[in-house]
């Protein structure tokens, strides 16, 4: 994570955890990945409202495992939950905001976005088969680029991560290989490369080594400047890591077509699409417990989808798209309830 | 001094009234100081038995959480190389194999510079830099393990992957086991630069240690030895070293010890990957760096139970080499006292 960024939104968080509750404060915990995010809209939200909101980054496992012993409001994960582990323990998921998961290298003399990848390319890459940076499959897409015959150094991530699990699904979509070898979860078994924890692990390790790629989420990309690849897409289009992209991600894909829109927007089509975009799911209990904390999360999460969009684009995630909102709002008056069975929440 | 003979509960009751100086109230005088005692008994006891109580529970987690694990794999979990967590399937040769060689490593290089440090303190060392050394292997125990780790990974690896390793590939190429050992591609990190971290790490104690087993060395016995005319070599060889023998073997299973059970930095160097790979140029992984690197997002039973096996792998290898630690200063300690 970005040091300066990850220090505002812990002091946010300090400052919202100290200063006096008018109200029960919310309390969630889960996801590392969209954690900056959060704090930020957590910290607004207490200035506009006083109502606070704790978040624990401990990442999707632990979120998921924090719902299901109900010590939070909220759980947070990068990896949905199939629709039979929602049933089973009556949770609603539901995506909260999206980003974007790019290639990074370190090659002397490639400057950020030069390099073209594509998936099967890629997929070699990390299976160990593509070795060298001048590989004839690496050369083919860039014939203008003069590629050194070093090594290439894979860095993936060593914990268990949302990014891994979307990276991962992405490679076993396009490379059937990778796929029968390897699979996709938040950690896998991998064939080649160095491992290094978190996203801000990856990110040293890649600009420490030379000759190396690496996956990060696209804002760490960004903020350490380290140069990302372009990609081919699912339409053979060669596309950037860029906003406009990875919201063409999101407007393809079709969010109601999976219970708890547990859709996953790799690979999608369209000619602007960048094929790693993800997005991050909130869990909460249908008929929970501590009903107006419940309420106030929801109320939270309203507000966050109706006010949050520039502060999310601001540390360069995807606000979710309208028609996306309105039918997530739809289910929770539909399915989230008090004992009663009176809605907790109901669109304006 | 009279008082001297006198009783103890006489004693105590010199400080009352004399008039109060009845048999009575010398009963009751004994009595008070025979609880006072037996409670500072049981206290003590009671701290003693909390220590085993907390080392016993350890235990019991330990093996209580392996079970799901060590009932799935058998004793097929101490020698399969596979760690996927997708088809649920675990084994813990590579982070054993990854704790053992990083250790070995450390161990070769830090116990003979170790050694030469604590000979030139107690033998050769001028007595102004005696201190300043001193004082600087022992700053060096002081430094936070994490901040070897992004020293070794911002700055050690980066150095290694431009000088040593390319020359190590380059030296040892035409060899044949040799250019197994050490073959390429060089990443600046893995097996090799956490072994030379680890060494760093474990100099200190073996250097103190040793240094204060030298100093133990009955001054008699070298100025006897420099009396037959035995030059400084001689003396270290043929009478300190074997005196001290047990105390330094002691010393260097206490900084194996570490070398085993060090994470952060260990984590930040040695590239985590969960493979068995011929050279120690190529990244690996040890038990501890794989339960820092995973725990929290182990999902499902099976996942956080293997690494709970892990746990519970490290500390039998640990314990068996901290008792033949103990063992070893127990009988220096019984020969020098």
């Amino acid at each position: 994570m970005n040091v300066y960024k990850a220090l505002i939104a812990a002091g946010a968080l300090v400052a919202a955890s100290v200063a006096p509750a008018a109200a029960a404060d919310i309390s969630g915990a889960g996801a590392t990945f969209p954690y900056p995010i959060y704090a930020k809209w957590a910290d607004t939200y207490k200035k506009e409202t006083g109502i606070g909101l704790n978040y624990q980054s401990i990442g999707s496992g632990g979120g998921i495992k924090q719902i299901l012993a109900k010590t939070v409001t909220f759980g947070a994960s990068d990896a949905p939950l199939k629709p039979e582990e929602l049933t089973k323990n009556g949770l609603v998921q539901f995506p909260m905001v999206m980003g974007g998961i790019v290639p990074v290298v370190n090659v002397d003399g490639i400057k950020p976005g030069e390099l073209v990848i594509d998936g099967p390319t890629l997929g070699k890459i990390f299976l160990g088969e593509v070795k060298t940076w001048n590989d004839a499959a690496i050369q083919k897409l860039n014939p203008g680029l003069k590629l050194p015959s070093q090594a290439i150094a894979v860095v993936h991530r060593s914990d268990g991560s949302g990014t891994t699990f979307n990276f991962t699904d992405y490679l076993s979509k396009v490379s059937p290989e990778w796929k029968s070898k390897v699979g996709s979860a938040t950690s896998v078994e991998w064939p080649a490369g160095i491992g290094a924890k978190g996203n801000e692990g990856v990110a040293n390790n890649v600009a420490q080594t030379k000759g190396s790629i690496g996956y990060v989420e696209y804002a760490y990309a960004k903020q350490n400047k380290l140069p990302h690849t372009k990609m081919v897409n699912k339409d053979g289009k060669t596309v950037a890591p860029e906003m406009a992209s990875f919201q063409a991600a999101a407007a393809s894909a079709d969010w109601n077509s999976v219970p708890g829109y547990g859709v996953i927007i790799t690979d999608q089509p369209g000619a602007g699409t960048w094929p790693i975009t993800t997005a991050t799911w909130i869990l909460m209990y249908k008929t929970p417990a501590d009903v107006a904390t419940s309420k106030a999360a929801l109320e939270f999460f309203a507000w966050a989808y109706e006010k949050g969009d520039k502060m999310a684009e601001d540390l360069d995630y995807i606000p979710m798209p309208a028609n996306v909102v309105k039918s997530v709002e739809a289910t929770w008056t539909a399915e989230i309830k008090d004992p009663s069975g009176k809605p907790l929440f109901t669109a304006r | 001094m009279p008082s001297r003979r006198m009783p103890v509960v006489d004693i105590a009751l010199r400080d009352v009234p004399a008039v109060a100086a009845t048999p009575p109230d010398r009963k009751r005088v004994l009595a008070r100081l025979r609880l006072t005692n037996s409670s500072f008994r049981t206290l003590t006891l009671l701290a003693s038995i909390l220590v085993l109580v907390i080392l016993g529970g350890v235990i019991i987690a330990l093996i209580e959480g392996s079970l799901p694990a060590l009932r799935q794999f058998g004793f097929g979990f101490l020698v399969s190389e596979r760690w996927n967590p997708v088809t649920e399937n675990f084994g813990a040769l590579a982070p054993i194999y990854g704790t053992v060689v990083t250790s070995i490593i450390a161990m070769m290089i830090a116990v003979p510079f170790g050694l030469l440090i604590a000979v030139f303190l107690t033998e050769l060392c001028p007595p102004w830099l005696r201190r300043p050394i001193g004082i600087a292997i022992e700053l060096l125990a002081g430094i936070p393990s994490i901040i070897y780790g992004i020293w070794g990974l911002f700055v050690f690896a980066p150095f290694l992957q431009r000088t040593l390793q390319p020359a190590l590939i380059d030296l040892f190429g035409p060899i044949p086991v040799l250019s197994t050992l050490f073959a390429g591609p060089p990443y600046g990190i893995g097996t090799l630069t956490a072994g030379l971290i680890l060494a760093i790490m474990v100099l200190p104690f073996i250097t103190s240690i040793s240094r204060d087993v030298f100093e133990a060395v009955p001054p008699v016995l070298k100025e006897a030895a420099y009396g037959l005319g035995c030059t400084t070599w001689e003396v270290v060889r043929y009478v300190v070293i074997p005196f001290a023998r047990v105390g330094v073997t002691g010393g260097v299973m206490l900084g194996l010890g570490r070398a085993l059970g060090e994470t952060m930095a260990v984590t930040f160097v040695i590239g985590n990957a969960h493979r068995i790979s011929g050279s120690l140029l190529a990244p690996g992984t040890t038990i501890s760096a794989t339960i820092a690197n995973e725990f929290t997002e182990a999902l499902g039973d099976l996942y956080t139970s293997s690494l709970v096996a892990l746990g519970l792998i490290l500390f039998v290898i640990t314990f068996f080499v901290l008792a033949i630690a103990r063992y070893m200063l127990m009988r220096i300690e019984r020969r020098i006292g």
